[in-house]
């Protein structure tokens, strides 16, 4: 249908005003695109189907926790209990601050405020920083304890709870070794999760770099909206890694 | 350049047109997804047995939506770009609902 209408009206504006026609070269408007709400759409349409990919991804490792974690509940508990709620929690809230001056930063933009733009994305990577800050305190803790999974790993605070001063249901020497599962997906899914933030963090020093010269603040705002999606994205991983990870059973003895 | 936009070839002229929300908005985002950051920690330590992943779920889809919705901008986007992101999810839950159906008539002893 709209191939029948196009073949009547021939492109007839390149030909007549040739000698017109100036190439004025806007990021925000490239001379394929109609319009510039246009690109704007296309752009995030093309971020979104990115995203969709990150979704599967994430999504078959929550499968595989969603899987072990039915088969061996009690190893899981027990292992989550392990974790720092207070460190969980306090990370969970400098996510959500990072992602809030990553939010701010778009307006800014939008905005053409300069300045307030590279504070907020300055914020937005002091946060992110902070957070892998901790993370590598909650890993080395794991280190210490041996609870990172492989040769080295070390079930004698899950057969025998009471010797280390834990509040928990001894589980059979067996069952201990089912923690390893929780460890590993623990591992696997907060290091992934980490990665993706070291390549935003990197992403963000080119936007700081970038913003800094002004590209984002005369209309093209497409580079620092896109990244938002990003980060945000990576937010909303957390915010489900949160309570799977750490808050399984936080009321022992049932 | 409007000359050059020939509505009548365009499939979908519906171009959502560039929404700025406000920082209000954000600031009013922001304290929602903490509260309810405090509130999963304290519903983890109430027990409500089989539904204490619920809950944690729940809370966490909850804060996913409203991230979605305004962090990342999709209450103000075109159809084109609010059925890209629901097919998404959309796609995840049939992958995650075959493949449980498949784990769950396969190892009776474990469920």
């Amino acid at each position: 249908m709209d191939n029948v209408i196009q073949a009547t009206h021939p492109p007839t504006h390149a030909i007549d005003h040739a000698e017109e026609h100036e190439h004025v070269f806007l990021p925000q408007h490239l001379h394929h695109f109609a319009t510039e709400e246009q690109q704007r759409e296309a752009g995030t349409f093309g971020m979104w189907l990115f995203l969709l990919t990150e979704i599967m991804f994430f999504g078959g490792m929550f499968f595989s926790y969603l899987v072990y974690r039915n088969w061996y509940y009690d190893a899981f508990a027990v292992a989550s209990n392990q974790l720092s709620v207070p460190l969980g929690g306090t990370n969970t809230a400098v996510l959500i601050t990072s992602g809030f001056f990553m939010a701010l930063a778009v307006w800014a933009s939008e905005m053409r405020k300069k300045g307030f733009l590279v504070i907020c994305l300055l914020l937005t990577m002091l946060f992110g920083t902070v957070f892998i800050g901790i993370k590598g305190v909650e890993y080395h803790e794991k280190w210490e304890k041996h609870h990172i999974p492989g040769a080295h790993f070390d079930t004698a605070e899950f057969v025998n709870p009471h010797a280390y001063g834990i509040n928990e249901e001894p589980l059979s020497p067996a069952a201990a070794t089912k923690t390893q599962l929780f460890f590993s997906l623990y591992f696997l899914m907060t290091g992934i999760h980490a990665i993706h933030m070291m390549i935003g963090l990197g992403i963000l020093v080119w936007l700081v770099f970038r913003a800094h010269r002004g590209d984002f603040t005369a209309g093209y705002v497409a580079p620092i909206e896109n990244f938002a999606l990003y980060w945000h994205f990576v937010d909303i991983v957390w915010l489900f890694l949160f309570p799977l990870l750490y808050l399984i059973n936080r009321h022992p003895g049932r | 350049m409007t000359e050059l936009h020939d509505a009548t070839n365009v499939t979908n002229p519906e171009h959502a047109e560039h929404h700025i929300v406000t920082p209000r908005t954000y600031i009013f985002v922001f304290i929602t997804l903490l509260i309810f950051t405090g509130l999963t920690v304290v519903a983890a330590y109430i027990d409500l047995g089989i539904f204490n992943p619920v809950v944690a779920l729940a809370i966490a889809s909850f804060k996913a939506v409203v991230v979605l919705l305004f962090f990342m901008h999709v209450k103000y986007q075109s159809r084109l770009i609010k059925l890209t992101v629901a097919s998404g999810f959309f796609t995840f839950l049939v992958l995650t609902t075959l493949s449980l159906s498949d784990y769950i008539s396969r190892a009776w002893g474990l469920w």
